[in-house]
């Protein structure tokens, strides 16, 4: 930095680093947020100038010298990068880390924390591409959010229902089904053993099936199967609508038709998601997000933000569940990376862990943990590798491994129950899934003809591709 | 019907010895057994009655077996099942609820309606066994 503060404040252009931005004596402050990005300079542009200007575009800076920096705190107000590294393996690429003051930002606010940290920056010239990697959140602003509206352990308390994943089934085809024949799914998976169902993120009101026949049908849906099974049931009523005041009224009918649950998209934006979240808190509804749109942004490794990233500002915003990849189905999920989207969902404290790309340790500060969902491509010759993977606290969604099964769906939904509890029973016992999960899945179709339908149909069904958003690090050698 | 509360209840009736196993799972995880039972099987009934406190300190299955076999002894018509508490800090409750005893006769639910304006309909779920006095419902 310029040490006279008649130069440092000449006007004119300088560069990012010369302003400040770039300090690498720097130590972050416990309250400090801190980002890691994965920036690729353009030919030309040295590291550490590119990770100066992500911190002055996503703090204070402008392309100019501004001598009104001189009426503030300024040194405090800028944000500091701070440590600059080569991605393993991929030249061209750093990752940079960046700490920004608590002072920065509004709390409880994700559009303040956002339009800061990823405002501006992502269309900076000098950058060829950028992309958001992990954030650190200080518990003292974490304690400005209040978190998942219900939580998983509430969640499991108010359904009565433990030891096990939940199970449920997106609503197919996702459009064009009328409130009636809609309602039939529903009800058929619902008493087949599933505990939800649910609309898919493009049903809203259209002209085939308006919101409020499908809330009555589905409704009707639903407590007819909790009758008829004894058990508690639900169905993610999406109430996404193109205003706030519109998705209240869905949200109000909903409860006044007793439902447990209701459903909004990732699309309506962070501050609709927030107060959607208090709309829950308030009314003893659970929040279920589909993370509509969110590949957009998150699958490609050089530019755009990481899927755990949305993790924690979701977990923040209040959602009680989020689908965040399945591992073994049909969308994008690098099994590293995908566990550690869960941890971040699900635990009290994550610690670094380099091979499920956690950069920072994050403290929730007593923050509910958020109900991962599994969803898309899986079914239930599965079963063993989904415990394995993704554990109890998750919900697992098989649309077409329910509805497009050959008996039936409620042969479909009996299907994935039992292959669900005897894998569970079996794990207990002591039992090593992952090898011998296809003998017990054989051994429990024994005495259940729709899972020896659903393993006859789909037993070899598998997804194999090379995922694109895979980890870039090298272990950190451990002390002999 | 069957009722499906519980983790297992999609299985054919657990075995004692299946059941041994699974309190062996949670004793080794540190998680307090109890048993409950009922003969109010609402899916909204959260207080089914304890059978005792929970068992904070036994640390031995056989000992949790002796303890399910009395209950279902003293109360053979009724649904009993076998909760593991996990105390520690951020979860403070059940890790797994399974039910090991039931009626022989599951008569279920009656789903009671009263229609409202715009086809909304009031739902209540009424046990067909409650219609008689606690105590005699199942026998």
């Amino acid at each position: 930095m310029a040490n006279d503060p008649a130069d440092r404040y000449r006007a004119g252009v300088m560069k990012y680093a010369q302003m400040g931005y770039w300090q690498p004596d720097y130590q972050p402050k416990e309250t400090d947020v801190l980002a890691l990005f994965r920036i690729t300079p353009q030919e030309g542009v040295d590291p550490e100038e590119a990770a100066a200007a992500v911190a002055g575009e996503s703090s204070t800076a402008t392309w100019t010298v501004v001598w009104t920096d001189r009426l503030t705190a300024c040194d405090m107000y800028r944000a500091k990068a701070y440590r600059v590294d080569p991605v393993p393996g991929t030249p061209g690429q750093y990752f940079a880390y960046i700490a920004y003051d608590l002072d920065l930002f509004e709390s409880g606010s994700i559009a303040n924390l956002t339009a800061s940290i990823i405002g501006n920056v992502f269309g900076f010239k000098p950058l060829k591409a950028l992309r958001l990697e992990d954030m650190r959140l200080p518990i003292a602003y974490v304690k400005g959010f209040q978190g998942p509206a219900t939580g998983i352990v509430v969640e499991r308390e108010r359904l009565d229902k433990f030891g096990r994943p939940l199970l449920g089934a997106t609503v197919k085809p996702k459009l064009g089904l009328s409130g009636k024949n809609y309602g039939r799914v529903v009800y058929e998976a619902l008493k087949g053993g599933l505990d939800f169902t649910k609309d898919d993120e493009n049903i809203n009101s259209q002209p085939f099936m308006h919101w409020r026949d499908r809330f009555l049908y589905c409704m009707e849906a639903v407590n007819r199967a909790q009758a008829a099974t004894g058990e508690i049931k639900g169905t993610y009523l999406n109430i996404t609508a193109g205003t706030m005041e519109d998705m209240y009224e869905r949200a109000e009918f909903a409860k006044e038709l007793g439902s447990t649950i209701v459903m909004i998209d990732l699309v309506i934006g962070y501050t609709a998601i927030q107060s959607m979240a208090k709309w829950a808190r308030r009314n003893d509804m659970i929040l279920h997000l589909h993370r509509a749109g969110h590949s957009t942004y998150t699958r490609q490794k050089t530019h755009g933000i990481s899927f755990r990233v949305i993790s924690k500002w979701m977990r923040l915003s209040g959602v009680d569940h989020i689908h965040a990849g399945t591992i073994v189905g049909k969308l994008e999920g690098d099994p590293n990376s995908v566990q550690g989207f869960y941890d971040i969902l699900r635990e009290e404290n994550n610690p670094v862990n380099l091979e499920r790309g956690i950069f920072f340790e994050q403290d929730w500060g007593g923050l509910r943990g958020v109900m991962p969902v599994a969803s898309g491509g899986i079914h239930a010759g599965q079963m063993h590798q989904l415990l394995t993977y993704l554990g109890d606290d998750v919900v697992l969604q098989f649309g077409g491994g329910t509805i497009g099964h050959p008996m039936g769906i409620q042969a479909g939904a009996t299907a994935n129950r039992v292959a669900l509890e005897a894998m569970v029973l079996a794990r207990n016992e002591g039992r090593d899934i992952w090898n011998e999960g296809p003998a017990i899945l054989a051994h429990a179709a024994k005495s259940c003809t729709p899972l020896k339908a659903a393993l006859d149909t789909w037993g070899e069904v598998t997804f194999d591709y090379a995922s694109t958003d895979t980890l870039d690090f090298v272990p950190t050698p451990t002390a002999a | 019907m069957r009722l499906t509360q519980g983790t297992f209840s999609f299985l054919p009736d657990l075995t004692d010895a299946q059941i041994k196993a699974q309190v062996e799972y949670c004793l080794a995880k540190g998680w307090a057994v109890s048993i409950e039972y009922t003969d109010d099987p609402h899916p909204r009934n959260t207080y089914w009655e304890m059978y005792g406190n929970p068992m904070f300190d036994l640390k031995d299955a056989a000992g949790v077996m002796t303890e399910v076999n009395a209950c279902r002894k003293a109360f053979p018509s009724h649904y009993v099942k076998l909760n593991a508490f996990d105390s520690s800090h951020g979860w403070e409750a059940l890790r797994l609820s399974f039910i090991v005893n039931r009626p022989k006769v599951e008569p279920g639910f009656e789903l009671r309606r009263e229609e409202g304006a715009g086809r909304i309909q009031r739902y209540s779920t009424r046990s067909y066994a409650t219609a008689k006095p606690e105590g005699g419902r199942y026998s």
